[in-house]
This record gives structure tokens, C-alpha cells and sequence, in this order.
């Protein structure tokens, strides 16, 4: 019996690995809060996603719960933050864009679908403060009926 | 006994799968799908005082106000009608027929001819059907929710309102174009977008209700 020719093998897997590279990204923070976005059926891409910043609003992860509790938390970054906190934080990423940036930059709210208005209307208020308007929620996508 | 020919050992190449394995696992790790989507909504410009004591005058039949309570249930307040709750599944329907205006009812937004242009290097775009255009561009669509209110149904609610100004978009592209909005060129949804211009407001929630 012929021994199997796997010579190809390599060239099969490195063209999986390019395939990999190209459609992910990097992953820049660790997210620390679980969430399950809301499902829609308006939604559009992400053209920039340099110019993207993420805010996450949910409960903290289970490993983080003995430090940082159940209740409804933002991380910017890396970190737990107040909703107070949202207005110089996003400040802070526009300065640090590059200019062609700057002008599209989009916040998008990661946030759970079980948490409150209370919280998103306090990171809006802030957003709206920090003269960042151009913001969207994001979404699953659902199945038009 | 020349050596005519001396055959050279290949190398063995046996392991480089192995080694694109790991390549491969390694960014399997430490990379996410591109699978950034949401609905795109315009924050207003932070209050300003003077607004606060003089709020716009808006007739009351150019006026939606679209609660969502602290109970997840959707109020309507239209015109000079009670509140009155509707079901998620009519809301589209009702944000449509109240931005068109179709019937020309007295209770929905008035209609106002109105030049749909716009002007780029010179050039003027308008849509085929002329440039003035019988379009109710005084209506605002209120969106209200307590602090209370869940997450989840606030977003169903802003999806189906987003939902009613794409689908009258869609039509009107039909119309003019024979084509759907997205099969468009830019300056065409432009028009389309400038004929059915996003109205929602939100206000700050009502304090009332409590928790967060």
C-alpha cells in the first residue's frame, strides 16, 4: 500500500490560518461584564472600526462578581467605571485617533438587554456632554418575519 | 564511475503542518470575528439652558409621543386622543402612517410643500417626480421611557421606529427609481432620506418611576 502524500497538508493549513487572519481582529480589551445584545432588524456594519469606541454595560463576569458585585457596571477599557466617568473617557479616545478618525468616531454600546434605561440614559447624557453624537447599540441581527 | 548525477536529500517537511497548526490555534486565540452590528441613532446637542425653559412649540397633531413605562408596556399619545397601549407588532405601522400622512387626516402632521433638494459642486439633485414636494417635515416622534424601563424594549421600540423611516424610504425609492433604497447611488438615498427625514426625538426620562 502507497504511504498517504500529505505534502499539501502545510499549504492546506496555512491557507486556513490566512482565511483566519483576515476576517478576525485582534482582541484589545478583556471583557469583564457579560452581556447578550438585544436582537434587530435595522441594523447596518461598522465601516470604521478604527474609529470605534466600546462602551460594555452589564453585570460583571462571574469571576469578577466577589469583587465587583451583581449589580449593572461599565467597563471602559479594561476597568469598571461610573457612568460619570464615560464623558472624559471618551474624550481621552478622540485625542488619541488619528484626525481622519476623529471626524466619524462612533461609540457603540455594548449593553446587556436586561439592564435599565437609568444607566443608559446617564452614559447617553454624558456622551451627549462630550459632544459624542454619533453613537449606535449594538445588536444582534434576527431574522426578518 | 563519474558521478554524473549527486541527488540531493530533500528536507523533510513533515512538521511544518505542525507548525502552521499552532499559527493556526494561536490566532483562533487570540483574535474575535468581525461581527460588529447595531442600529446607528444621532445623540441631540447637549441641552442647553435656555432650552430647558423655552421648549419648542410643537402642534399637538404633529406629535407621537411613544412612552415605554416601567412596565415594558408601550403608550401612545397622539393628537388630541388619550393615551391608549399598543402591541410591538403595530407600532411600524402606526410610526408609517404617521409620518406619511396619506389620508391627510386633520389629527396627523400637515403636509407642506417643500423644495427636496440638495446641492453638491454646483450640481442640484432632485427626485424624478419634481423638486417641490407635499412632505409633513414638521412631524417629531417622541420617544420617552422611565428609568425603570428595560433595555431590551426600548431597543425593540427604537428598532421598529428606525424600521418605519427605512421601509417608507424603500418605498418612495420604489416609486421613483423602480429600485429598492440599498440598489441606489448615494445622492438618491440622499433625496430619499432628505423626504423622509429622521424625526426622533428623546427626551430625558421621567424621574418618576424610580430604581435604576
Amino acid at each position: 500500500m502507497p504511504e498517504l502524500n500529505t505534502s499539501s497538508l502545510p499549504d492546506l493549513i496555512f491557507s486556513i490560518l490566512f482565511f483566519f487572519m483576515i476576517v478576525t481582529s485582534m482582541r484589545e480589551e478583556e471583557i469583564k461584564i457579560d452581556f447578550k445584545l438585544p436582537k434587530g432588524t435595522e441594523l447596518s456594519k461598522i465601516e470604521r472600526k478604527t474609529a470605534v469606541v466600546n462602551i460594555y454595560i452589564g453585570r460583571p463576569s462571574s469571576n469578577y462578581i466577589s469583587q465587583f458585585g451583581t449589580g449593572t457596571r461599565v467597563q471602559l477599557n479594561d476597568r469598571f467605571a461610573n457612568p460619570s466617568d464615560v464623558g472624559p473617557f471618551v474624550i481621552n479616545e478622540r485625542n488619541s485617533m488619528r484626525q481622519a478618525d476623529q471626524a466619524v468616531m462612533k461609540v457603540a454600546l455594548k449593553a446587556d438587554e436586561n439592564v435599565s434605561m437609568g444607566v443608559m440614559t446617564d452614559v447617553k447624557m454624558e456622551l451627549r456632554k462630550a459632544r459624542s453624537l454619533s453613537l449606535m447599540y449594538s445588536a444582534d441581527e434576527r431574522n426578518a418575519k | 564511475m563519474g558521478k554524473g548525477k549527486r541527488k540531493v536529500p530533500g528536507i523533510n517537511a513533515s512538521s511544518t503542518a505542525d507548525i502552521s497548526f499552532i499559527l493556526l490555534i494561536f490566532f483562533l486565540v487570540v483574535t474575535s470575528m468581525n461581527s460588529s452590528m447595531g442600529l446607528n441613532v444621532r445623540l441631540p446637542e447637549p441641552p442647553e439652558d435656555e432650552d430647558l425653559q423655552n421648549p419648542p412649540k410643537i402642534k399637538k397633531r404633529n406629535s407621537l409621543v411613544v412612552l415605554v413605562n416601567m412596565d415594558n408596556k408601550i403608550m401612545i399619545t397622539q393628537g388630541e386622543k388619550l393615551p391608549y397601549e399598543i402591541e410591538i407588532g403595530e407600532l411600524r405601522q402606526l410610526a408609517k402612517d404617521f409620518i406619511t400622512n396619506d389620508a391627510n387626516r386633520a389629527d396627523y402632521p400637515e403636509k407642506h410643500l417643500e423644495d427636496v433638494v440638495f446641492e453638491e459642486r454646483g450640481v442640484e439633485y432632485v427626485l424624478p417626480s419634481g423638486r417641490q414636494q407635499s412632505i409633513t417635515s414638521k412631524h417629531v416622534i417622541s420617544l420617552q421611557t422611565h428609568r425603570g424601563t428595560n433595555y431590551n424594549t426600548y431597543f425593540e421600540v427604537s428598532n421598529e421606529l428606525y424600521g418605519a423611516y427605512n421601509e417608507l424610504r424603500d418605498e418612495l425609492a420604489k416609486k421613483e427609481y423602480g429600485k429598492s433604497y440599498n440598489n441606489l447611488d448615494e445622492n438618491q438615498q440622499m433625496l430619499c432620506r432628505l423626504y423622509y427625514k429622521t424625526m426622533i426625538s428623546e427626551a430625558e426620562p421621567r424621574s418618576i418611576g424610580g430604581g435604576m
